[in-house]
C-alpha cells in the first residue's frame, strides 16, 4: 500500500487532503491509492443534496452537519465528511468554489472535512472524479458523507447514481404545479425538502410536491433511476414513503426533523436489502462510466490525427453523416 | 488525465467587512482558469490555515483593510507551517503601509499588493510562483 493511502487509514489530514487532489487530477499516484483503498469502502453512509441555485443547498448542509455532530439522542457524534461541487466556467476553465462561504460555523470541529469541487466540464451536476473522492473519505472512516452537487435544474441526476440517499431541496415560489410534474430532478428524491419555510408561499409549494409524489407512486412504485440496468433486482420503495419536509437552514427550524428522516433512509435501506441493491448499481454505473472514458482514452491513442481530420473534412462536406464517420474511425481498430 | 489546475484559497481574516477587493481577484483568477475556492468575510488565521488544508490550495490569498496585517499575516503563516503546508504560497492584499511590507515578506509572504495593483500582475505573479514552486 502507498505511504499516501496508509497515512489516510491513520486518520492523517494533510495526507487526506494531499490525496484527493491526487485523486481529483487522475494522477498515477491518486489511482494506485484509489485501488489501495478500496477494500476499505463502502461503510459510510452517502447522502446527496441537490436542487436549484439559490435554494440553500449549502446553509442546509451546514446545518445538518452540526446536527450530526450534537445528536440530541445521547449517540455519538458521527465523523462527517462534505464534498461540495460548483460549476466550472466553460470558457475559462477557471471556477469560484464559494459553499464554504455558508459553512464557516463548521471550523475548528476535527471530525468535519469539507472540501470542494469544480466540475470541470462535466455536466450532470457533479465533477467526474466525485465518486472516487467520495471513495476516499468513505475509505478515510467518515461515518457520513454530504454531496452537495451544483445548483441543478430539471435534469442533473447523476447524484441519485452515486448517493445512497437524495435530498431534493425545493425553495417557495419557484414555480407551479407544472414544473413539479416534469421529469427529472425530483424524481430522484428519497427526502423531499422546502427550505426557506418562512417565506411566504410554503404551503402551496408543500401542497404541489405531495400532489406530484401522490402521483408518481400511484403509477409506478418503484424509483426507476436506482433500478436502471436491465438485469438488477427491481427495487421497490413500498416500504418507503417519500417525505415532505419543511426547514429554515438560516435559522435551523426543522433541521433535527430532517436528519431523524435521513437516519430512518438509512434504517429503511439496510432493512429492506436496498442498501446492498444501491450499492451495487452505483458501483455499476461507476464501472461503465469509467469504461467509457478509458475506452475513448484508448481509442485517442490508436487514432492518428491524419485520419481525424480527414474524416472530419469529409463530414463537413456531407460526403459521409456522423454514424458513418464513427464507422470510419473505428475501422481496423483494436481496442 | 486532465491538467493540474492552480487551486487558491481567498480570505479576509480579521474584522473590517470590505470584502470588494477580495471579491475581484478571486473573479480576475477564475477568470485566469484557476480554481477559487472563496471563505467569505471575517475568518480567523485557524480557520484560514483549516480550510487551506483541507482544500490544499497551492496558494492562500489574504484581503486585509483593517490595519492589523502585522498580527494576522505571520498568524496565519506560523499555522500553514505547523500543519505542514510549508510549500503553501501566501499573498497579502489590501491596505498596507510601504513600511510594514519588508516585515510581512520576512515572516513569509511572498509578495504584498496595495491599491492599483492591476489583476493580471496579481495572475501573472501566481503562476510563476506556483510553477516554479510545485507543491508536493
Amino acid at each position: 500500500m502507498t505511504e499516501l493511502a496508509k497515512a489516510v487509514l491513520a486518520g492523517q489530514r494533510l495526507a487526506l487532503a494531499r490525496l484527493l487532489t491526487q485523486v481529483e487530477n487522475d494522477t498515477p499516484q491518486g489511482r494506485e491509492a484509489l485501488n489501495a483503498l478500496f477494500p476499505h469502502t463502502g461503510r459510510a453512509h452517502l447522502v446527496g443534496i441537490t436542487g436549484a441555485p439559490g435554494t440553500g443547498k449549502s446553509t442546509l448542509v451546514s446545518q445538518l452537519v452540526r446536527a450530526y455532530r450534537q445528536p440530541q439522542d445521547g449517540s455519538l457524534p458521527s465523523r462527517m465528511g462534505v464534498v461540495a461541487v460548483d460549476p466550472t466556467s466553460p470558457f475559462t476553465g477557471g471556477a469560484l468554489l464559494g459553499d464554504r462561504v455558508r459553512m464557516r460555523d463548521l471550523s475548528g470541529d476535527p471530525g468535519v472535512f469539507i472540501r470542494s469541487m469544480a466540475t470541470r466540464g462535466a455536466l450532470g451536476g457533479l465533477a467526474q472524479r466525485t465518486a472516487a473522492v467520495v471513495q476516499v473519505l468513505d475509505a478515510a472512516g467518515f461515518d457520513v458523507i454530504f454531496i452537495e452537487t451544483v445548483g441543478a435544474g430539471q435534469s442533473e441526476v447523476d447524484i441519485a447514481r452515486l448517493a445512497l440517499t437524495t435530498l431534493v431541496i425545493a425553495a417557495p415560489g419557484a414555480g407551479d404545479d407544472i414544473q413539479a410534474s416534469k421529469a427529472g430532478i425530483l424524481e430522484i428524491a428519497d427526502i423531499l425538502v422546502v427550505n426557506k419555510a418562512d417565506q411566504p408561499g410554503v404551503d402551496s409549494a408543500v401542497r404541489a410536491l405531495q400532489a406530484m409524489l401522490g402521483q408518481a407512486t400511484a403509477a409506478s412504485g418503484k424509483h426507476l433511476l436506482h433500478a436502471p440496468q436491465e438485469d438488477a433486482k427491481e427495487e421497490t420503495t413500498s416500504g418507503w414513503e417519500i417525505p415532505v419536509l419543511r426547514t429554515t437552514a438560516t435559522s435551523g427550524e426543522g433541521v433535527h426533523e430532517l436528519v431523524t428522516a435521513i437516519r430512518q433512509h438509512q434504517d429503511y435501506l439496510k432493512e429492506s436489502g436496498n442498501w446492498e441493491q444501491r450499492d451495487q448499481t452505483r458501483l455499476q454505473s461507476e464501472l461503465q462510466s469509467l469504461l467509457q472514458s478509458t475506452l475513448l482514452a484508448r481509442w485517442r491513442e490508436t487514432v492518428c490525427d491524419a485520419h481525424s481530420q480527414q474524416t472530419l473534412d469529409l463530414l463537413a462536406m456531407r460526403k459521409i453523416s456522423p454514424l458513418q464517420a464513427v464507422e470510419r474511425l473505428l475501422e481496423n481498430n483494436q481496442l | 488525465m486532465t491538467e493540474q489546475k492552480i487551486r487558491v484559497l481567498i480570505a479576509k481574516p480579521g474584522l473590517d467587512g470590505h470584502d470588494r477587493g477580495a471579491k475581484v481577484i478571486a473573479r480576475a483568477l477564475r477568470d485566469a482558469g484557476m480554481e477559487v475556492i472563496y471563505t467569505g468575510l471575517r475568518q480567523t488565521p485557524q480557520m484560514i490555515a483549516e480550510a487551506a488544508l483541507q482544500e490544499d490550495v497551492d496558494v492562500v490569498g489574504l484581503s486585509i483593510l483593517s490595519g492589523a496585517h502585522n498580527a494576522l499575516v505571520p498568524a496565519v503563516i506560523d499555522l500553514l507551517r505547523h500543519n505542514g503546508q510549508e510549500n503553501v504560497l501566501v499573498f497579502v492584499g489590501g491596505i498596507i503601509p510601504e513600511s510594514d511590507i519588508p516585515a510581512l515578506k520576512e515572516a513569509g509572504a511572498c509578495a504584498v499588493y496595495g491599491p492599483g495593483t492591476t489583476t493580471t500582475e496579481v495572475v501573472e505573479t501566481i503562476r510563476r510562483e506556483v510553477l516554479g514552486n510545485p507543491v508536493g
